[in-house]
């Protein structure tokens, strides 16, 4: 996967501002994409492409249960958010929807990852390749079984 | 050496055992689904019957039930068809337990869920909402889900979990009387932080528990959440049971945590110590003593949700309200049918009345910025609701100030954000 980077450089980015209340009522996925991030940053719409990742701090996606946001990111284009750590509901909407990616990063990729910054990321060697600033990050490896959902394609195609 | 909640999870994923960190497929007795979730599953139905899937029944329509509250009265077209998908949604799957807006009891889900005892002792619930936490007070695991996950357990009735660490947070002694449980979760949210018991369970125990009614449990576990906690839990105890006899269920496996119980932190608190208390915008763990915010100016008051418009929460707002006049726009509206039945019928709705409040239907509304009361830009709100991050009430830049039902009530007749002990 490969895709710019959209930064923001802050903790708890709740799914109140990642998909705002009032839009809860849309299930219409495509409609949803328009809204993604209205409660925190009204040009996302315009500024986001398809495979860019989001770049934030911790406990990305806290808050509400609403799979909304997760939807609202991944018809926006996002294939996958690489935080310092994920609210749980977020994450496993995230996973057994099969939306986007929820990648674990370190302090130290945090920091250093800017906003446009290109990347290449590789789940098979848990491995974040900056392209622009010629740099190699470790990712967090997903425990077993968020692995084999994801390798399966979510968790209706999932056997245990 | 289990703790209840292991225990419950164990019995449920048919292990003897079980420990923190396992991913196990856990058996699911009960789930619920409302005006957002369940057109959010139906919308999941829809993509998996294009890949060819057959859906024309679900695993066992008994165990589901149904509450129409966040878009009720329908706040407009959009939400009045969703209403009507899941009417139908529930007539083709034969789901006979839906609480319908205008046909008798109604209410928030998480409110429904004790009120009508949809959930008992020892059970694993479900639902399609992140405060589903809020029922763990009835001694249940109960976890919420998005719209994929409730799918996949309304298809094959179990649904994987990581076993949970658990902290256990005691009180030591009573509450004052102008302190209720708000304060202390609203505390112990601060303490510990919005992340602080991310995929873990909080349990609440302690003489100051015991000595709490259910409802006043329920506040706690239901802002389980904004720690980001998985689920929070009150063990089975003589109130619970009377609690649950008065809404005619006696029978129930109980589960309780062993005496060597294992728990990953042992928090303590004591209750004479904890003051009235509120979350500051824009974040549940953003909190200061309410006598330190007495300089705020407020343009609303909320009395509402599954957190804050409960019986006893009506009652402690009527306390303060009570022969006095509000200075700000004051809203109350009651988290469930029932408990509006007993709101008027204990005159508290007259007190309300009569005080200059304006009283509604039950309905999130507002809680979640969906209709009914939403702030505009720099308005101020004091709310006994669960969440403030940005526009969560409305507008992106109003503000909401998280607080218990008398310092909401209190600040509504000084228009300040104001401490109970300090109205004259």
């Amino acid at each position: 996967m490969k895709g710019s980077v959209i930064k923001y450089e802050r903790d708890n980015i709740d799914t109140d501002v990642i998909l705002p209340g009032p839009y809860l009522k849309i299930h219409d996925y495509a409609e949803l994409a328009k809204h993604a991030m209205e409660g925190l940053d009204k040009d996302f719409h315009k500024r986001v492409k398809p495979g860019d990742f989001i770049v934030a701090g911790k406990n990305f996606g806290c808050g509400s249960s609403r799979e909304h946001a997760p939807i609202a990111l991944s018809y926006s284009g996002v294939k996958a958010v690489l935080a310092l750590s994920f609210a749980r509901i977020f994450y496993r909407n995230a996973v057994d929807g099969a939306f986007l990616l929820p990648i674990e990063i370190d302090e130290s990729a945090y920091h250093d990852i800017s906003d446009g910054d290109s990347l290449e990321v590789d789940i098979s060697k848990n491995e974040i390749k900056n392209l622009t600033k010629n740099k190699v990050y470790k990712m967090k490896p997903f425990p077993e079984l968020i692995g084999k959902i994801i390798e399966a394609g979510g968790l209706f195609n999932y056997k245990p | 050496m289990l703790n209840i909640t292991e225990k419950i999870l164990a019995h449920a994923s048919g292990k003897s055992k079980v420990s923190p960190g396992d991913v196990v497929f856990v058996n699911v007795d009960k789930v619920m689904i409302h005006d957002v979730s369940g057109p959010g599953v139906i919308a999941v139905f829809e993509k998996l019957r294009k890949t060819g899937m057959k859906i024309d029944k679900i695993w066992d329509p008994d165990r589901v039930w149904v509450a129409e509250d966040h878009f009720v009265p329908a706040a407009d077209k959009i939400s009045a068809q969703n209403i009507v998908s899941l009417t139908n949604f529930t007539k083709q799957f034969g789901i006979k337990r839906h609480f319908k807006y205008g046909m008798g009891q109604y209410g928030i889900c998480h409110t429904l869920s004790h009120e009508e005892a949809m959930v008992l002792p020892g059970e694993v619930y479900v639902g399609g909402d992140s405060h589903t936490n809020t029922t763990g007070a009835l001694g249940a695991f109960a976890a919420g889900l998005g719209h994929t996950d409730v799918a996949y357990v309304l298809l094959n009735g179990k649904i994987w979990f990581k076993i949970p660490e658990t902290l256990y947070f005691k009180l030591n002694g009573k509450l004052p009387d102008h302190v209720m449980a708000k304060d202390l979760i609203l505390q112990i949210i601060g303490d510990i932080g919005n992340d602080g018991a991310a995929y873990k369970t909080m349990q609440f125990g302690g003489t100051g528990v015991s000595e709490m009614s259910v409802e006043s449990r329920l506040t706690l576990t239901n802002m389980t959440t904004e720690a980001g906690a998985k689920s929070g839990i009150v063990e089975p105890d003589q109130k619970l049971r009377d609690y649950l006899a008065e809404r005619g269920v006696t029978k129930y496996d109980e589960v309780h945590s062993d005496a060597d119980a294992q728990y990953e932190k042992i928090y303590e608190y004591e209750g004479s110590e904890i003051e009235p208390t509120v979350a500051k915008p824009f974040s549940p763990e953003n909190i200061a003593i309410a006598r330190d915010l007495s300089s705020i100016e407020l343009d609303k008051a909320y009395i509402g949700s599954c957190t804050g418009a409960k019986l006893e929460d009506l009652r402690a707002a009527a306390k303060i309200l009570k022969g006095r006049t509000v200075k700000i726009r004051t809203e109350v509206l009651p988290a469930a049918i029932s408990i509006f039945r007993k709101a008027m019928e204990e005159g508290l709705l007259k007190i309300f009345l009569d005080a200059g409040a304006v009283v509604g239907p039950p309905t999130c509304g507002a809680c979640c910025g969906a209709h009914m009361g939403v702030l505009a830009k720099d308005e101020i709100c004091i709310s006994t609701t669960n969440r403030n991050f940005p526009g969560r009430m409305g507008h992106v830049e109003s503000q909401t100030y998280l607080a218990s039902p008398l310092v909401a009530a209190a600040s509504a007749i000084t228009g300040k954000i104001t401490d109970p002990r300090d109205l004259k």
